[in-house]
């Protein structure tokens, strides 16, 4: 999907989450898309934050380490 | 096979709990306090005559036939007007009451036609079972008198003869066969709420007058049916009971249209159906009907529907009719090539709303078990996924939490987003009941809807929000509940998380959530907010309807979320007249959400993530099921036009016209490899499909649908399928044909497996569906009868989850290229994409969409009404008619998306709700300038759907 549509919709995840205390906002983001991401969007997430992670909230920065890897 | 007659007892039931005894031509009945007389000798087995009563209307006694004699009481009263008393003594049947019905009947006799031989009513007609049931013998008075009846009198015309009114597409209306007895009047005002019907005229000028002396059609009726339903001639008559006949048998069934889920008779001759008549022990709707579910079936025989498998091997050809065998043989191999070629993601399914929950089922478990994928989702996903998702966070389940009856004990409805008269029509005249009873009502809505003010009907409150601050509005609301202190703390104490609601309640405190600060961003006064909040929080039972306005916006969870807080925080849910109450959009959307329809879980809402699910199905199904989430429609189509994507079974959906933005849609299905499409129509999707499987109609199979209130009722087979096969055989024959080794020979062995699969419903059966009529999930161990209301306990989660709401303004925003707000909804007479109404005779009432456009907004762009106007958003541009009207705002335009041509979702954009992907329909950045006719895309896009539907014709046989 185009990158754009694929980092507002991390991004909107992130924004819900703010209201949250920082940790279980974390862990929210994360897992919000462990639980609803098919492997290729988590896969482009991925490459995403590893090449053009501006795009991001630093919410989603925070959560990469939390959502599962795709083999 | 029988014809069904519910017994019509004469006058409503009493509610009462205190019972009377009474003697009754000699027999003791006991019947709760406040039952008429006549209902009390109905329920003793006794007929008392009559003809203005009947049990779906309030007694009225205006026939004079039903009088009875009462021992110690003067003259004869009217049974239908005298309620019973301890010890009275009732004669129905004496020489005195013989006389005067006699009488009576011989007066009603004069005034009538005697062609009883050849009339529409002979065998269902009331006044004929009166005549015989007196001993009429001979009308003294002549027939030549003053009368209704003869178009011409002395050689002179009858003035007083109206000819029949044949204006509304279903039923006539002949004046020259009505008694006046009132019953079509009562019934449209106390059943259906409409009041379009009154009685002009006094004594033997009395005449039922549709609007002020309009024709039906021309008039205010909504064409629902109670007033042909209530009358007891063949004054009002159904056209197709004048075309075929009466029906000689008839099978209890389940409207296929809007998630109300009504009950109707289908009473049919042979295989062929006369008329569908709402169900009286319809739990749903307790013997009423729309328009749509009582006339709107012609389709099924519609010359556009076709019958035989279609395959091509590019979208350029034209089709290419098979057998069964060579379609799903091109299919199996096409699909199993894709995933050889593309891995075994690459293909997936839609699953459809409008099937049963049984075929739902077998369309993802063919994703599941046979791609071996999670690849499945349904159109749920574009209407309620963010009430799945917001309720299951709040509460812990997915769904309404009462039933439709629950209405009858509301004091204060918030109706939010929703328009309940023309999307759940049966729903909103329930509704409009209690409304007239006395409940009050607050409406949120951008718009003006019928139910803000219409007969006998206003809304106490009605706070028109700019659209997309839903969340706002709704936060707003709850200040004023917490800061006034207007919460039950006792029900918050005792059913939720006292400490999650302690910061929440620090939240919505916070004064910039006050009304006075977010009127800026709403548009709402707020002097009404915080009247609208006190009345929800103190106005006795509180009940929440939400539909699609709340849902389809990139806050839909949140904003799910937000009424949960509502009713928690005022303590409502978990008895009669209260909760949260999603009104869903299609006839099967709960039941395909129920079957495990969504990519990331299973049958009964369970992560596929989790083992122990899982294995459930593993070890009945005998293979492993994925445990990471699938696509869901919008990522399909992503991963489509991305290449990873390319073949898809659409079963019931056509997603070209339903989702967002066409031109994104468009460029997914051109991309696949294999788009294969079931359905009763070529329709739009399938203008980009390789396969074509003829569908089958809900009057041509069996199994069960699931509706709003969670009702679990039966579809039953009245006619062998046109098309050969079921639905569900033939997702059977799909799956087959790829290797799986399926052998369900009835949907009542699907029903096993969901069971036996399924927690919340281990208790349904076939059998006991049978013996109940129908059953409400949950229904197991532990709720044998099912569940009407939920939550009475204890929340499904444990304690109630309050979820902080912060309000997001959506990046859709207006600016000077596209200054105005579209928002979108439905019209009565027509049904979502329209494929089924279009092909009714309801275009009589809508035969294209309009745009709503506010006459400030209109003059501003020298727009008049009825022009065609272009609409524009940065997603696309269509042309369609305006139609100017107060009912919008200034600033905010409208539109029904129930016809093709006007392609409303080319403007959509490809915005979503950002728990979901639930697509933001109701919020869309537009321009309206004036136009000569269709876009170039409007042009194009005909052209090609012309060329896509090219059916070659089959050669000769040698």
């Amino acid at each position: 999907m185009s990158p754009e549509k694929l980092a507002r919709m991390a991004n909107q995840i992130a924004t819900f989450f703010h209201s949250k205390p920082h940790d279980e906002a974390v862990t929210g983001v994360a897992e919000h898309i462990n639980n609803f991401w098919e492997p290729r969007m988590r896969a482009q997430l991925f490459d995403m934050l590893a090449n053009d992670n501006e795009k991001f909230d630093p919410l989603v920065r925070e959560a990469e380490s939390r959502i599962r890897a795709v083999n | 096979m029988r014809l069904i007659q519910e017994t019509d007892f004469g006058t409503p039931a009493s509610r009462s709990e205190k019972t009377v005894t009474l003697t009754i031509d000699g027999f003791e009945v006991t019947v709760p306090e406040g039952t008429s007389v006549m209902r009390a000798s109905a329920e003793a087995g006794i007929k008392v005559p009559k003809l203005c009563a009947t049990d779906m209307v309030d007694a009225f006694g205006s026939c004079r036939l039903c009088l009875v004699e009462i021992e110690g009481r003067n003259g004869t009263p009217s049974s239908c007007t005298t309620p019973v008393a301890d010890g009275m003594v009732v004669h129905t049947q004496t020489g005195k009451l013989k006389d005067i019905r006699r009488g009576v009947m011989e007066l009603y006799i004069s005034d009538h036609p005697l062609d009883c031989l050849t009339c529409a009513a002979n065998g269902d007609c009331e006044l004929q079972d009166m005549a015989g049931a007196v001993g009429l013998r001979d009308v003294r008075y002549g027939y030549e008198g003053d009368n209704h009846v003869t178009a011409r009198q002395s050689d002179q015309p009858n003035m007083r003869w109206m000819p029949k009114d044949e204006s509304n597409p279903y039923f006539t209306y002949d004046p020259s066969k009505c008694i006046v007895c009132s019953r079509c009047v009562r019934a449209c005002e106390e059943v259906q709420g409409t009041f379009a019907l009154t009685i002009e005229g006094r004594g033997f000028d009395s005449r039922v007058s549709p609007g002020m002396h309009e024709d039906f059609l021309a008039s205010e009726c909504v064409s629902c049916g109670a007033c042909v339903q209530a009358c007891p001639t063949a004054t009002l008559t159904e056209k197709s009971i004048i075309e075929i006949g009466q029906p000689e048998h008839s099978v209890v069934t389940t409207c296929a249209y809007c998630g109300v889920g009504c009950s109707f008779k289908a009473e049919m001759r042979g295989e062929e159906l006369v008329r569908m008549m709402p169900y009286k022990d319809g739990k749903a709707n307790r013997g009423h009907s729309c328009v749509k579910g009582r006339f709107a079936y012609g389709y099924a025989n519609h010359k556009d529907r076709i019958l035989n498998p279609m395959i091509r091997e590019t979208i350029d050809q034209p089709w290419r009719e098979v057998s069964w065998e060579e379609a799903m043989s091109f299919t199996a191999t096409r699909m199993r090539g894709l995933q050889e070629t593309y891995g075994k993601d690459s293909i997936g399914v839609i699953t459809s709303s409008r099937c049963t929950n049984e075929e739902t089922f077998l369309v993802q478990k063919l994703a599941r078990a046979v791609f071996r994928n999670n690849n499945t989702d349904t159109c749920a996903r574009v209407c309620h996924s963010p009430t799945g998702y917001g309720l299951g966070q709040a509460f812990g389940t997915s769904a309404g939490t009462q039933d439709f009856d629950s209405v009858e004990h509301t004091d204060v409805v918030i109706v939010i987003g929703a328009n309940p008269t023309d999307g759940h029509p049966v729903f909103g005249s329930r509704l409009k009941k209690r409304l007239r009873e006395g409940a009050k009502l607050i409406v949120i809505d951008p718009r003006r809807i019928d139910l803000v003010r219409s007969p006998h009907i206003a809304a106490a409150h009605h706070l028109p929000l700019k659209p997309g601050t839903n969340v706002a509005v709704l936060t707003s609301l709850a200040h004023v509940i917490v800061t006034e202190g207007l919460m039950d703390e006792a029900f918050i104490r005792e059913r939720c998380d006292w400490d999650e609601f302690q910061d929440y309640a620090e939240f919505v405190a916070d004064p910039r959530h006050s009304p006075e600060e977010t009127e800026a961003i709403t548009g709402v006064p707020a002097k009404e907010l915080r009247a609208a909040a006190r009345l929800f929080a103190t106005g006795g039972n509180g009940a929440v309807y939400y539909g699609l306005g709340i849902t389809e916006h990139s806050q839909g969870s949140t904003a799910v979320m937000a009424l949960a807080n509502l009713a928690m925080m005022t303590g409502n849910i978990g008895r009669n007249g209260v909760g949260v109450n999603p009104l869903r959009g299609q006839n099967n959307v709960q039941g395909s959400c129920d079957m495990g329809s969504f990519p990331h879980e299973l049958p009964g809402y369970r992560h596929v993530k989790l083992p122990e699910v899982r294995a459930i199905f593993e070890s009945l199904w005998g293979v492993e099921i994925d445990s990471e989430p699938g696509l869901r429609i919008p990522n399909m189509l992503d991963a489509a036009v991305d290449g990873t994507f390319k073949g898809i079974y659409i079963q019931g959906e056509d997603i070209l016209q339903s989702d967002p933005d066409t031109h994104h849609v468009s460029a997914g299905l051109a991309a696949m490899e294999c788009v294969i499409v079931h359905d009763l129509f070529l329709n739009e999707t399938a203008n980009y499909a390789h396969v074509f499987l003829p569908g089958s109609t809900f009057l041509e199979k069996d199994g069960t649908f699931t509706n709003a209130e969670r009702r679990i009722n039966r579809v039953r087979k009245v006619m062998s399928p046109k098309n050969g096969y079921a639905d569900w055989e033939v997702t059977q024959l799909l799956a087959n044909a790829m290797g799986a080794n399926w052998n369900y020979t009835h949907p009542s062995q699907v029903m096993d497996e969901i069971a036996a699969t399924t927690p919340s419903f281990a208790g349904v059966t076939y059998d006991l569906l049978e013996e109940k009529g129908s059953v409400q999930w949950p229904c197991n161990e532990a709720h044998p009868e099912g569940s009407p209301i939920m939550h009475v306990d204890g929340f499904v989660r444990g304690k109630g989850k309050f979820i902080v709401t912060e309000y997001v303004a959506t990046d859709e925003r207006t600016g000077p290229r596209f200054p105005l707000l579209l928002t979108t909804g439905r019209i009565l007479s027509q049904y979502n994409v329209g494929a089924q109404t279009r092909r009714t005779a309801n275009v009589a009432w809508h035969d294209e969409d309009r745009l709503e456009i506010h006459p400030h907004d209109a003059e501003q762009r020298g727009i008049r009404d009825g022009d065609y106007v272009r609409l524009a958003s940065r997603a696309g541009e269509t042309s369609l008619r305006a139609l100017i009207t107060d009912r919008v705002a200034p600033g905010v335009v409208y539109t029904t998306f129930h016809h093709p041509g006007t392609q409303a979702n080319v403007i959509t954009t490809d915005y979503s709700d950002w728990a979901t992907n639930c697509p933001e329909y109701k919020v869309t950045a537009v321009q309206v300038t004036p136009s000569n006719g269709p876009t170039e895309w409007q042009v194009e896009y005909e052209e090609q759907a012309r060329q896509a539907r090219r059916i070659l014709q089959a050669e000769p046989a040698e």
